[in-house]
């Protein structure tokens, strides 16, 4: 099993590269981020064929005759809030290629509960946020999109069920890829301990060439050819144990030291890792570096799943904008600071009402706040860019405050320049309201498309 | 010495919560990080940068431990006015952390 997309806006070569560099059985391509939902059920309130994620579907297009020649299947969340319409712009193209009566697409709904929402509440699933506690009546009025997250169950019965390619909404990450090994090797419901070690196998490749020298921090310089990297591939078996190794020829490494770096990647309380299939104890993993680019990883264990599923809600919140201005030396540091003090009380005599003004200094203070200034002479600094954020309900102080960077290039600290870009525009701030419903208020549907 | 040269890192975010797993260079660094960078320690070091408390997990198994630092992004996600709005480079300010190494 490989990934093609670690997330949306991953490389587009990367499908085409897994599929054709050496045999693969499962192709997983991960599209859905927290917020992505809100975006595509927008586009889908204005034209009801949208609301997918639409790269998909050229991707499918470049590689749809090599994976029906080698039999290679696919599990995609490409679907976002309309997996039906994914599943017809593919098989629009499949027929295109010729590929009809060749093709079998398996579609897995039931994830979406927008218009379950006030059912829901009604009935006394409060819906309550995991981080604040807060019911999600709240904010109710404002909610865009509303989500469970699934687990692989309806994804293996697409694949029992022949599709080639399961196409779905919102479900894990894990899923995608624990879903096939469920299937080939027929692992039973509860056997958690198998189920972990998909579920593990699952996270550490859900982020593509994230485990395979990408992003990859230790001993970074001596990662060959990041240029030609290689995706990383699992090799299942059905005890559960399994490899992680890439394509022969490409760039990247599969070390222990960069998979481990992965496996903590998002992580929460490490010896329970709550997926819809189980709950995955990354404590007990063993990794050990098996030969070149290839490491081995046993010892899983899990336990059983819980009697909820995730729920992931978008919600309208306010408005956010951020400007840029650079200053040069000598005194960079100092100007942008000044010019920050400036803008701040412009702002306050014009009573403009921000919940949050963020300030950055970047070149300086951005990422690591007042740690990297402990060490740093600021004096010496060629130049450095300022960033303010404000954040606010009220749209017309986010875009008055959008007004006030470009007068300080003239009647503000010296040395400026950096606007080229133009005044910033306000944006809307769609939220992310977790919560957790009982499985049994969420019923997953498959169905098989013939192309 | 700064953990840098004992140890690597990896963060991410679980909405306003940023994740740092902070993972021995050598197995034989590991108990050095145990015993040294602790949750306390770990919350004094980013003090003033976030607004929640430090909760730390330990892997042995990988050499490692994983850091939640709560209120970290500034609402997190979209919401957040941060440059590091999902917290994806915290993991280097950890290495900032001077520790000493037993002989």
């Amino acid at each position: 099993m490989t990934p093609g997309q670690g997330f949306w806006g991953d490389w587009l070569e990367a499908p085409h590269r897994q599929v054709t560099g050496g045999p693969v059985d499962y192709l997983m391509m991960d599209y859905l981020a927290e917020v992505t939902m809100s975006i595509l059920q927008k586009q889908k309130s204005r034209d009801p064929s949208l609301g997918y994620a639409k790269d998909f579907v050229p991707s499918m297009e470049r590689i749809l005759p090599i994976v029906a020649e080698r039999g290679i299947k696919v599990t995609a969340n490409a679907g976002g809030v309309n997996p039906r319409a994914c599943a017809q712009a593919v098989a629009d193209v499949a027929r295109r290629l010729g590929l009809g009566g060749k093709l079998r697409i398996g579609i897995v709904t039931g994830d979406d509960l927008l218009g379950r929402l006030e059912g829901l509440l009604a009935r006394g699933h409060e819906l309550r946020n995991l981080d604040t506690g807060r019911p999600l009546s709240d904010v109710r009025d404002r909610v865009l999109a509303a989500n469970a997250y699934l687990g692989a169950r309806p994804i293996v019965e697409a694949l029992r069920q022949g599709a080639d390619v399961v196409i779905t909404g919102r479900v894990t990450d894990t899923g995608l890829t624990l879903a096939p090994m469920i299937h080939a090797f027929d692992w039973p419901a509860d056997a958690w301990d198998l189920l972990a070690a998909g579920t593990v196998a699952g996270h550490t490749i859900e982020c593509g060439a994230q485990c395979s020298g990408g992003n990859c921090l230790v001993d970074w310089k001596r990662i060959p050819d990041l240029a030609n990297v290689g995706y990383p591939i699992v090799e299942a078996r059905p005890d559960g144990t399994f490899e992680i190794t890439k394509h022969r020829g490409t760039g990247g490494r599969i070390s222990v030291a960069g998979v481990t770096e992965q496996l903590v990647y998002e992580m929460g309380d490490p010896a329970a890792y709550i997926t819809p299939d189980c709950i995955a104890d990354f404590t007990t993993i063993r990794l050990e570096q098996a030969g070149r680019d290839r490491v081995r990883v046993s010892g899983v264990r899990g336990r059983p799943a819980t009697e909820k599923l995730k729920v992931s809600v978008a919600y309208f919140y306010g408005y956010k904008a951020v400007g840029t201005l650079v200053y040069a030396w000598p005194d960079a540091y100092e100007k942008a600071r000044a010019a920050d003090r400036v803008l701040r009380r412009r702002l306050e005599s014009l009573g403009l009402r921000f919940e949050a003004i963020h300030t950055e200094l970047l070149g300086a203070d951005a990422t690591h706040g007042r740690l990297a200034l402990e060490d740093l002479a600021v004096e010496g600094l060629p130049e450095v860019q300022l960033r303010i954020g404000v954040r606010s309900p009220d749209r017309a102080a986010v875009e008055r405050f959008t007004r006030e960077l470009a007068p300080l290039i003239l009647n503000g600290p010296p040395s400026v320049t950096g606007f080229a870009g133009g005044r910033p525009k306000p944006e809307e701030i769609v939220a992310y309201w977790p919560a957790l419903l009982d499985k049994s208020m969420v019923e997953p549907c498959v169905e098989i498309v013939e192309v | 010495m700064q953990l840098v040269e004992l140890a690597h890192a990896r963060s991410g975010d679980k909405g306003d919560t940023a994740n740092v797993g902070l993972i021995a260079l050598r197995p034989e660094y590991y108990p050095t990080l145990v015993k040294q960078v602790t949750a306390a320690r770990v919350a004094r070091h980013f003090k003033g940068m976030i607004t929640g408390p430090v909760e730390r997990f330990e892997l042995p198994n990988l050499h490692a431990l994983n850091f939640l630092l709560h209120g970290a992004l500034d609402g997190g996600g979209t919401i957040s006015l941060k440059t590091d709005a999902q917290g994806k480079v915290l993991s280097t300010a950890l290495l900032r952390l001077v520790v000493e190494l037993p002989r």
